[in-house]
């Protein structure tokens, strides 16, 4: 079987049960197990501890990107970065959402610990960037306004 | 069955660059329908992201992603010609993988 | 609250507003918002709808088993290329002035067979329900893209729709007694952080044109023109008009015609 025209044709679970079968990809190795202790903690320390990242250490060194204002929480651009070395995970925190962790991401050896997304803010809040780089924990902070825009032209 | 995503990948000085969008309606569980009923949460949990057979990113994510989800990062390595793949699947098990050259 | 706890916040709420000046704050407001809207235009979902759009202009479909391949959306049969820059325009074969929403309809029933209630049931997409209308004008949109808007309103049909969309825009109506101009007739109005474009001059007009069809997050997803307008409509208060209305095609004349000349930027993201 042609891998790739596999991936180019196929699509959806039919295709990962395919290259399952085929040994290409193994569920649950490919995919890590949703940490749901985590997502489901609703303050920011429990979901601190639910990393297992206790109370990590203000780094100047780790980065939240974003703009001061966003027009729509809906939508709020946001990223982790970081200078430190040895970076294997970063995770993005939401202080006044209802739970506050919004993503996480593990980075093997040669990903950059540089990683945007987007995200929905219920309300201006802090936004926590956090770093663990040489298997210990580090956070940078931000405060993200979100306004309310008019009608959208 | 979901749509496609669509996944970007470009290499500039040894270092690859990947901007995925995903079509996802990343619903929170929090909003109601307009008869007052609770909007079941549907999102994408899990994420990753290869360069050929090598992961260069595993992703979480929760119900506070945004909507047709947006993901940028970079990886030391790969060459134009050479294929990313990127697969996700969601709380209601959907799942997709699609890929792209590196250009 | 108690008094003094408030007179702390108040003095403090002052302190902080101090080393800005009002229009020293409104400029950085500004840059922040360009910032927003500069991270977002790089990877916009409505790139997502483009691919579905152009899947589905190629696919057979309908009664009569067709692509909407010849369809001519007025620079002739399956040319694309500056077509929606050039929207809306008389077309004999109807004898009417059309927008790009109301020719395709038109196209989806004559080459496709389909009815013309079946295919605009869905006009506007919500979660869960897709809209096929919305996804094609997104890839019909960016065959335009980096092509000037070019609605010279020559003919007298399209200069009569023109002349009814001025009209509209300038017209008093509705119980709140609102107009178009009333928010976007002048320089330098904003309605909370959200500047208002003066429509009537063709930096204004082309500012708000150039962009649509357009991802809304706020709404997650694209807005066609006609959905644009006559949201525009419910928001003043005003009785909606129904999809593809004459109303809409004489108002997006109008606005076209104004911004005429400006380069389209499309599909756009905005909040």
């Amino acid at each position: 079987m042609n891998r790739r025209n596999v991936l180019k044709t196929g699509s959806g679970a039919a295709l990962m049960g395919v290259l399952a079968a085929a040994g290409i990809i193994r569920p649950g190795l490919a995919l890590a197990d949703w940490n749901k202790a985590a997502f489901d903690a609703k303050s920011m320390a429990d979901t601190l501890k639910a990393l297992g990242a206790g109370s990590p250490a203000d780094s100047k060194d780790v980065q939240v990107t974003g703009p001061d204002i966003a027009e729509n929480g809906a939508v709020v651009p946001v990223g982790v970065s970081s200078t430190l070395p040895n970076v294997t995970m970063v995770a993005i925190l939401i202080e006044k959402n209802p739970n506050a962790l919004a993503a996480s991401f593990v980075l093997p050896e040669g990903t950059e610990a540089n990683v945007q997304t987007r995200v929905k803010m219920g309300q201006t809040s802090n936004v926590y960037a956090l770093v663990k780089a040489d298997g210990k924990f580090y956070m940078a902070t931000k405060e993200i306004k979100v306004t309310l825009g008019g009608c959208g032209g | 069955m979901a749509n496609p995503m669509k996944i970007r990948a470009a290499n500039k000085d040894g270092v690859t660059e990947v901007k995925v969008l995903i079509s996802h309606e990343m619903e929170t569980g929090q909003r109601k329908d307009a008869n007052g009923a609770i909007i079941p949460a549907w999102f994408i949990t899990e994420l990753s992201a290869k360069h050929g057979d090598k992961v260069v990113l595993q992703g979480e994510f929760g119900t506070a992603v945004s909507k047709n989800p947006y993901l940028a990062f970079k990886f030391k390595g790969g060459a134009k010609g050479e294929k990313v793949a990127v697969s996700w699947k969601d709380n209601k098990g959907d799942s997709r993988t699609d890929e792209a050259t590196i250009a | 609250m108690n008094r003094r706890l408030l007179q702390t916040l108040v003095t403090a709420a002052f302190a902080a507003a101090v080393p800005l000046t009002a229009p020293a704050q409104d400029a950085k407001v500004a840059d922040e918002l360009a910032k927003y809207r500069e991270a977002l235009a790089d990877g916009n979902p409505a790139d997502l709808l483009e691919v579905r759009g152009e899947a589905l202009w190629a696919e057979k479909r309908g009664p009569k088993n067709a692509s909407l391949e010849q369809c001519d959306l007025g620079l002739g049969p399956g040319k694309l290329e500056g077509a929606y820059a050039a929207l809306p325009k008389y077309f004999k074969d109807t004898g009417k002035v059309m927008d790009v929403e109301s020719r395709l309809v038109h196209c989806m029933v004559t080459l496709q067979g389909f009815k013309a209630e079946d295919v605009t049931k869905n006009w506007y997409s919500k979660p869960g329900r897709e809209s096929d209308i919305e996804a094609l004008v997104t890839f019909i949109g960016a065959r335009s893209n980096g092509m000037k808007i070019a609605v010279p309103a020559t003919h007298p049909e399209e200069a009569k729709m023109a002349k009814m969309g001025e009209y509209i825009f300038y017209r008093r109506s509705g119980p709140q007694d609102f107009s178009c101009a009333i928010c976007h007739g002048q320089e330098g109005k904003r309605i909370r952080l959200q500047e208002l474009g003066n429509l009537t001059t063709k930096d204004g007009a082309g500012t708000a044109m150039k962009t649509w069809p357009s991802y809304r997050v706020s709404q997650g997803a694209v807005w066609t023109m006609q959905r644009r307008l006559i949201d525009c409509m419910r928001q003043a208060r005003w009785p909606e008009p129904n999809y593809l209305a004459d109303s809409i095609v004489a108002l997006e004349t109008f606005l076209q015609k104004n911004a005429t000349g400006t380069v389209m930027e499309t599909p756009g993201i905005k909040r």
